[in-house]
């Protein structure tokens, strides 16, 4: 057990250690200074060129230049944005929570959804129920997010105007940044309005949460189905029923357990196709989270930013997707044979 | 393409019946805007964004332009007078106005003559301690070399200044009433400069205007507040929100949902969209801007005056202006468009009359199929939106007069610099003024020495029309003004260094239920007094 925990956080570090190795890399691989593309601040001057080498320990050979880098960046200290000029890290620290935020929603939603979807249609295998529901998710996950997202706009922002189609809420209601959760920040906010703030917030998520979750929430009832309809088809649930278990004893007991356990990593990962998604998204309906202002960066060839912003995205995915990992192996331990992949 | 498809999608939703059901509350406005200002001092900006944001909602000048008339209105300074020999300008100022009390300065004292001074003098003093604060750079005054005029700044006592001059100007004073010419607080300046942080005078601003700042986010928002001591009274929406929109499709589809109440720059292919909606509104009125066709005089044939007057004449405007602005210009007549107080209602327009222009070009010796360039400037501009299409549309009305006719067109910056280095026959291009004088149309376009600074795209020089335009201006006395201006147009209308074209409209588009916005044609939009009704 202490084995593949330990495993698993050496992969942690290694990865992240490399994604690191990788941004430092970038900065020389960007086009213009280094220096700049490391600090985002243009040098006015060869003295402050010079105290820039000096910070960067650029002149020492690439190994402490990169040390000195590493040390920098675990500090927090990314730099500036070249457009800007506000610190990177903070930047992308203030802009994180919106990001996640609609992912958390997405992802909520998506299980709620796909989770008795998929189950339903594995338990009615390969009747009309199991075809509706497959063809339904088939389309869901055939969408491209952007034209979905642009769909919904045009439907129930625009024609209908039932629903507003950017940002996060109305810019009437000042809610002060404390966490960047916008229903936390409401809820914990002495707005007068706060009911109506709420509500409005509320109805700024519908659609962006929809058009990510769409999406995987087919990948989710697909990913269950095919488990279900694994489980049922095996030798120990024919064991069950042949001893006069009920159906739901059959369901609870043996069934469920045995169809999400084995792919509660996979669901997970589900997550990080959803934070990849959400930057689409969020460029389409102006959600001010860490997508959009990475596709701005890019656009300007803001490199600081973007260094920083490729960096956070790909540590988060990396640190979420080896967590869930190591969680399912401490909550359900395998034994080694079966840790082992030897069946 | 996502723009595209947005495009599409509003293109389709023009005719659906509008359902907005909106909670929001009412008691704040939003305005999407199309950047973030460079700075909230726009002293240091020329750009429109700048002056749009922050101008008329945080300051006042010292006199303003009546958006109707024109004519100048007191703001801060209740009433002026300028000596005999227009050297000297005094300004008696207004009595009991409240600068902004905001978390960050709590004012002691109302303004007064300190502030004028100081404001004048930051930009006017290279010594002056808040000269170099912000970048040092003062884009407007320095174009129009207002340092060298100014001789001094005096306070006379606390309600009176006075402004000296070198020599006489008269379009001095639509100086001091441009979106420039704001007044900052000299209180505010010295409490951030004992704060040894003098850049705050300009990021977090200090004003008297209707509006005060609170919040300001990059390429978000800017949140104001309704300044409730306001001098002038306030009957404001009690906050005032710019939510910054790059975009031009994606401000119309804010408007459409009701997201956002006023939109900056509908641009000219959606305005149909707004026209058709119930609960929309579009306004328009002609700005102050000038398309014309120039002719490089200095190239032969182009400075026999016969052979301009026959291009003149061998083209019909009125086509240009239905198939171009698509009816939103009117036609020009000579330089100054008709909200100008020295517009010349006598002008006589030129005709199409290819007839004519075929004997003239015949009188002038130039055979039929002589060939020449239209230069066609390659960016939109409000007074030329489709510079190419003009050009192609004037080419087949030379090919009827017996004239062949090559456009030309480069990237915008080698343009202007071959431009400037008088490369063109003739070129396709316009100008947008920057208040409400007539000199700032005369001056820049045509006079001998707007050849060097590269305004005057005809590279023609006229010292009689060169005297009449400095005549004009040291001249107080508009009607003596006109007078010269009249004459300056009756040589114009004679060389015809130009084809004066159109005065394009300024659009505005907003929802039914605000209600007390104008269009400023002379400067940046102002949301005094600016209503909104509950939907």
């Amino acid at each position: 057990m202490l084995i593949a925990i330990g495993r698993r956080l050496n992969l942690l570090i290694i990865t992240l250690f490399i994604l690191c190795l990788g941004s430092y890399v970038l900065a020389f691989l960007f086009p213009g200074d280094t220096l700049t593309n490391l600090s985002g601040t243009p040098p006015l001057s060869a003295d402050q060129s010079h105290q820039l080498q000096l910070m960067y320990a650029l002149s020492e050979g690439w190994f402490s230049g990169f040390w000195t880098y590493l040390k920098l960046t675990l500090s927090g200290d990314w730099g500036v944005s070249l457009n800007s000029q506000t610190p990177v890290f903070d930047d992308i620290l203030y802009l994180l929570p919106a990001s996640l935020e609609l992912s958390l929603y997405a992802m909520v939603i998506s299980l709620l959804v796909g989770l008795p979807l998929g189950v339903l249609a594995g338990l009615k295998h390969r009747t009309y129920t199991d075809l509706g529901i497959l063809s339904v998710s088939l389309a869901g996950f055939s969408f491209p997010v952007f034209w979905l997202s642009l769909l919904l706009i045009l439907i129930f922002a625009l024609q209908l105007g039932y629903l507003p189609m950017s940002g996060r809420i109305s810019l009437l209601y000042d809610i002060p940044y404390h966490t960047g959760f916008i229903l936390i920040d409401i809820l914990q906010s002495d707005v007068a309005v706060k009911d109506a703030a709420l509500k409005d917030a509320l109805r700024h998520l519908v659609l962006p949460t929809l058009s990510l979750s769409i999406v995987t929430t087919a990948l989710v009832i697909r990913l269950i189905r095919r488990s279900v309809v694994t489980v049922y088809s095996s030798d120990f649930i024919k064991a069950a029923y042949t001893k006069g278990l009920s159906h739901s004893q059959v369901f609870w007991r043996h069934g469920m357990k045995n169809a999400l356990l084995p792919i509660m990593p996979q669901l997970a990962m589900q997550f990080t196709v959803l934070l990849t998604n959400a930057m689409i998204v969020e460029v389409i309906f102006s959600w001010p989270g860490i997508g959009e202002w990475l596709i701005q960066a890019i656009y300007q060839r803001d490199y600081p930013a973007i260094r920083g912003g490729m960096l956070a995205v790909s540590a988060i995915v990396v640190t979420f997707t080896i967590s869930v990992d190591l969680i399912v192996r401490i909550l359900y331990p395998l034994n080694k044979r079966q840790f082992y992949a030897q069946a | 393409m996502r723009c595209l498809a947005i495009l599409l999608s509003l293109a389709i939703v023009g005719g659906c019946q509008p359902q907005v059901e909106s909670n929001i509350p009412v008691e704040g406005l939003v305005y999407c805007s199309e950047g973030s200002p460079i700075t909230f001092n726009p002293q240091l900006d020329i750009s429109g964004t700048t002056a749009d944001a922050t101008s008329h909602q945080l300051y006042n000048r010292l006199i303003d332009f009546d958006p109707q008339t024109g004519k100048l209105i007191p703001s801060l300074a209740s009433s002026w007078s300028v000596s005999r020999d227009g050297l000297t300008y005094a300004f008696q100022l207004r009595k009991h106005v409240n600068f902004h009390h905001t978390a960050y300065f709590k004012p002691t004292r109302s303004f007064d003559a300190k502030d004028v001074v100081f404001s004048i003098n930051r930009w006017r003093d290279p010594n002056h301690p808040f000269h170099q604060v912000s970048g040092g750079r003062y884009p407007y005054f320095d174009s129009l070399g207002l340092r060298q005029i100014i001789k001094e700044v005096n306070l006379v006592n606390g309600y009176r200044v006075e402004i000296k001059l070198h020599y006489p100007d008269s379009s001095f004073l639509a100086t001091l009433a441009t979106d420039f010419a704001i007044i900052l607080s000299e209180e505010y300046a010295n409490q951030v400069m004992a704060e040894d942080k003098p850049e705050l005078l300009d990021l977090r601003p200090i004003g008297t205007g209707p509006f005060k700042f609170y919040r300001y986010r990059k390429d978000a928002y800017i949140r104001y507040l309704r300044h409730d001591g306001y001098w002038e009274g306030n009957d404001s929406v009690p906050k005032l929100i710019y939510d910054i929109t790059p975009r031009s499709s994606l401000r119309l589809a804010k408007l459409i949902t009701g997201e956002c109440d006023v939109i900056a720059y509908p641009a000219q292919t959606e305005l149909q969209v707004i026209e058709e909606r119930a609960d929309l509104k579009l306004e328009e009125r002609p700005g102050l801007n000038v398309g014309f066709w120039a002719f490089n005089t200095a190239r032969p044939p182009f400075d026999d005056p016969r052979v301009r007057q026959a291009l003149a004449l061998a083209v019909d405007r009125k086509t240009l202006l239905d198939t171009v602005y698509f009816d939103t210009a009117v036609l020009a007549r000579g330089l100054l468009p008709p909200s100008s107080w020295a517009f010349d209602e006598t002008l006589q327009d030129t005709s199409y009359n290819p007839v004519q222009a075929k004997k003239l070009l015949q009188e002038a010796g130039i055979e039929p199929g002589f060939s020449m360039t239209i230069w066609a400037m390659p960016i939109e501009r409000a007074y030329n939106p489709n510079a190419t299409k003009m050009a192609e549309l004037i080419q087949h009305y030379l090919a009827e007069v017996g004239i062949r006719a090559s456009v030309i067109s480069h990237e915008w910056g080698s343009f202007r610099r071959l431009l400037l280095q008088g490369q063109h026959d003739s070129v396709l291009i316009g100008w947008s003024a920057d208040n409400g004088d007539p000199d700032n149309f005369y001056r820049p376009l045509l006079s001998c020495s707007a050849i060097a600074s590269g305004s005057n795209r005809a590279n023609w020089c006229s010292p009689e029309y060169d005297l009449l335009i400095n005549q004009a201006v040291r001249n107080a006395d508009e009607s003596v003004r006109l007078g010269y201006y009249q004459q300056a147009n009756q040589i114009l209308a004679e060389q015809m260094p130009l084809l004066p074209i159109a005065h394009a409209y300024r659009f505005q588009a907003y929802r039914t239920n605000i209600s007390g916005l104008q269009i400023n044609p002379f400067g940046g939009i102002s949301f005094a007094n600016v209503a909104k009704e509950p939907n």
